[in-house]
């Protein structure tokens, strides 16, 4: 309506941002995945953006497999967290290093 | 001067946004998860207000119901004691947060710099308040996008057969890695 579409960008946009700076500056895997909600987040919120200024459907449709692949990546994410506390008993990155080379 | 969508608008731009820093800043995992679903919520009040109801109760259901009650239980499994929660951040966080500060502006300047496409498709604001948000997204997306919504289904079986495997406490017995 009278939102201007810049403004939804320009949120999503730094919504995007606030998800890439907690990804790279957190170590507690648990905050990393919630970083990664908000940067779902951000893109949702531009695919409902534009399908509401292009009069079409189908972001809307995108966004509802969004979310189902958020649920998805969520469960497997706190699956491999919970099975990496049982081993190392730690959530911090830096203390899980096998795989560096 | 703002009129009442613009002013709602810029109401939930600031909390998400406020939100957003508080989720990524909190110390404990309990916090940021709490800050988190205020950001949930007013995304939802976001897509209300740009006529997508349906997409605002699932982001209410799936979100705030499902994801962050996933979380929320995850922590309560894990009970982390404090100490073992390590350094908060990295000790090059200025480096990263400014390489995720240059991201979003990037990312701002493109979409200034863009032109978008200006062909109306056929789902105008007050078809879409007539017929109701949920109907027309069922429209699409049990005719245009059937096959993705098949394969969207078969990624949810692979996340939930993954996600019992994952925790599954293994033993000799059901023929496991020596009770890894």
């Amino acid at each position: 309506m009278t939102i201007p579409l810049s403004w939804v960008l320009a949120l999503s946009a730094v919504v995007f941002g606030i998800g890439v700076i907690g990804l790279l500056t957190r170590r507690n895997i648990l905050i990393l995945l919630m970083s990664l909600e908000l940067i779902l987040n951000a893109a949702n919120i531009n695919l409902v953006a534009f399908s509401h200024y292009l009069h079409s459907m189908r972001g809307n449709v995108i966004v509802v497999f969004t979310i189902a692949v958020a649920a998805a990546e969520a469960a497997v994410g706190l699956a491999i967290l919970l099975s990496l506390f049982r081993n190392r008993r730690t959530v911090n990155l830096d203390e899980v290093r096998e795989m560096k080379g | 001067m703002v009129n009442l969508d613009q002013a709602f608008f810029l109401y939930f731009a600031a909390m998400i946004v406020v939100f957003s820093i508080v989720t990524i800043t909190r110390k404990n995992p309990v916090y940021a998860v709490m800050a988190l679903l205020v950001v949930f919520f007013h995304v939802a009040g976001l897509y209300v207000l740009l006529n997508a109801e349906f997409i605002a109760a699932l982001q209410v259901v799936v979100y705030a119901g499902a994801i962050l009650v996933l979380y929320l239980f995850v922590l309560m499994l894990l009970s982390v004691p404090r100490e073992a929660l390590g350094a908060a951040v990295h000790r090059r966080w200025p480096v990263y947060a400014l390489v995720g500060g240059a991201a979003a502006v990037e990312i701002a300047l493109l979409l200034a710099r863009s032109k978008f496409a200006q062909r109306p498709g056929p789902y105008p604001p007050d078809v879409v308040r007539e017929v109701g948000s949920t109907q027309a997204i069922g429209t699409v997306l049990f005719t245009e996008f059937l096959y993705p919504f098949e394969v969207i289904s078969l990624v949810l079986l692979v996340a939930m057969i993954g996600a019992i495997v994952l925790t599954k406490k293994w033993t000799p017995a059901q023929g496991g890695e020596e009770g890894r």
